[in-house]
């Protein structure tokens, strides 16, 4: 019997795809989050949108919180550390989370390094801007990948961004020659045998969530159209008038993505999405999908 | 004959148990509404999240035209969280399907970091041991007389059963390159 194996690892966030990841602060809302078929919830100390409006450093979740949060549901509970905090990371797996998000939505730890993931028994999911940020993040052990977005912000359109890039690469490597590679590896700053294999194979070798922004059902089915394999929603549920029935409304669309009659029932009645902020408003030091190397 | 097989396709890892059966040659569909089920010869419930996949069933009236099938001699196979919907008692209040007459209990060996994988030898699987991948697993912790056990982990926990036309595993066979579990309902669903 062995465990903690790469196919392990990346095998539980294949079980998450076509479903929806939501951020949860405390119990009660993860129980909301799993009644309205949730794959997964995040457990955070803030959601992104909170983290914005009163600033301060963002650290991972009391570890109460995340106890009672895993008391309170069936489904995998995912937490958030900071970037490069491995003592932050090494707590959360004592505390038995099934899924670490080394996010650069908390305050970052390190300016240089992220957390080497492969030392881990527990698998983590980190975000990416582009191919090279994806492909870095995997190989130094990152077992799934989201596109970060722009969190906190319910404007989907970074998510957009980040999602057509990686998707556009992923296309453009299929058909590059293989002399070709080498400066293609270069240029995105990432190994090359993950290039080579990433061309050969036509797609990553982990599963690639959307986050940052979605904040509707339409939302959600957007980035599934785009080709996300499943949709993180931070803010864009508990901060929206009326969570429950927003959240169930998100699931659906994020399944039935390509039936637009279905996803417009869905989103009647839902009362007010999270207020938002447009992306382009934010000064750059207000940027949270920058951080990260 | 030909055969299609429908792969439930609510959540969870449908697109691995498509390609899977591509690779047989077998010809499958994703479901997603009961106009789905038209014309099909089996279905696959795939791993994912029991609690989303049975909501989404409930919600888009799909629970009882599966549930009908399967009573009625229609192929279904579940990997994990499919075993789960396919029990009658998981212990916990969530849809199900009810059609295997046996108790499932969830996540039955912890959290992720006690995910596993293991050889498993499977009763009527001719070519050896199968290595089978058991991620936030569950296990059928008692079966009724008509539920053929499969296969057992060393420990005697019971983790494939077969009752009829209905096929259920803890473990995920589309995670791996060994298609034979999948060769095996296609024969199921070519010969019902």
């Amino acid at each position: 019997m062995e465990k903690n194996t790469l196919t392990v690892k990346r095998g539980l966030a294949q079980m998450l795809k076509g479903g929806v990841i939501m951020d949860v602060v405390t119990a009660e809302q993860a129980k909301i989050a799993e009644d309205a078929g949730a794959a997964a919830v995040m457990a955070l100390e803030r959601v992104p949108a909170d983290i914005r409006a009163h600033g301060g450093v963002a650290r991972m979740a009391d570890p109460e919180k995340i106890i009672e949060i895993q008391a309170a549901v069936t489904i995998p509970v995912m937490a958030k550390c900071r970037i490069g905090h491995f003592v932050e990371a090494e707590l959360l797996q004592a505390l038995g989370v099934d899924y670490i998000d080394e996010s650069e939505v908390l305050t970052p730890a390190d300016e240089a390094h992220h957390v080497d993931k492969h030392g881990f028994d527990v698998p983590f999911v980190c975000g990416c801007r582009n191919i090279g940020e994806a492909l870095r993040r995997i190989g130094e052990g990152a077992a799934m990948i989201r596109t970060k977005g722009e969190a906190g912000t319910g404007d989907v359109v970074e998510a957009v961004r980040h999602m057509r890039a990686v998707m556009g690469d992923l296309r453009r490597l299929t058909t590059m020659r293989e002399d070709e590679m080498a400066t293609f590896a270069k240029d995105v700053q990432a190994p090359l045998d993950l290039v080579a294999s990433v061309a050969r194979e036509g797609r990553l070798p982990v599963v690639n969530f959307a986050a940052g922004g979605v904040a509707t059902p339409a939302d959600a089915a957007l980035m599934m159209r785009l080709g996300a394999d499943g949709v993180f929603v931070g803010s864009g549920i508990f901060k929206s008038s009326d969570p429950a029935i927003r959240a169930k409304a998100v699931v659906e669309a994020t399944t039935h993505y390509q039936d637009a009659s279905i996803i417009a029932s869905a989103s009647r009645g839902l009362g007010e999405p999270m207020t938002g902020i447009a992306r382009d408003t934010l000064a750059p030091e207000e940027l949270l999908a920058t951080r990260g190397w | 004959m030909t055969a299609v097989i429908g792969v439930l396709a609510l959540q969870g890892d449908f697109a691995e148990h498509a390609a899977m059966l591509r690779r047989l040659g077998v010809e499958s569909r994703e479901v997603r509404v009961p106009r789905d089920l038209e014309g099909l010869d089996g279905l696959v419930i795939p791993g994912g999240e029991s609690t989303t996949i049975g909501k989404l069933l409930e919600t888009y009236a799909l629970l009882e035209p599966v549930r009908d099938l399967g009573a009625s001699g229609f192929p279904i196979w579940g990997t994990c969280a499919g075993l789960i919907l396919l029990a009658t008692d998981v212990g916990a209040p969530q849809p199900l399907l009810g059609l295997m007459d046996m108790t499932v209990e969830r996540n039955a060996f912890g959290r992720q970091t006690d995910s596993f994988e293991t050889d498993l030898d499977i009763d009527g699987l001719p070519g050896g041991a199968f290595h089978a991948v058991f991620i936030r697993a569950p296990i059928v912790s008692g079966v009724g007389d008509d539920v053929e056990v499969l296969a057992k982990l060393d420990d005697g926990r019971i983790v494939a059963v077969r009752q009829g036309n209905l096929l259920g595993t803890a473990f995920h066979p589309e995670l791996t390159t060994d298609a034979r579990l999948h060769s095996l309902f296609v024969e199921m669903a070519r010969a019902a």
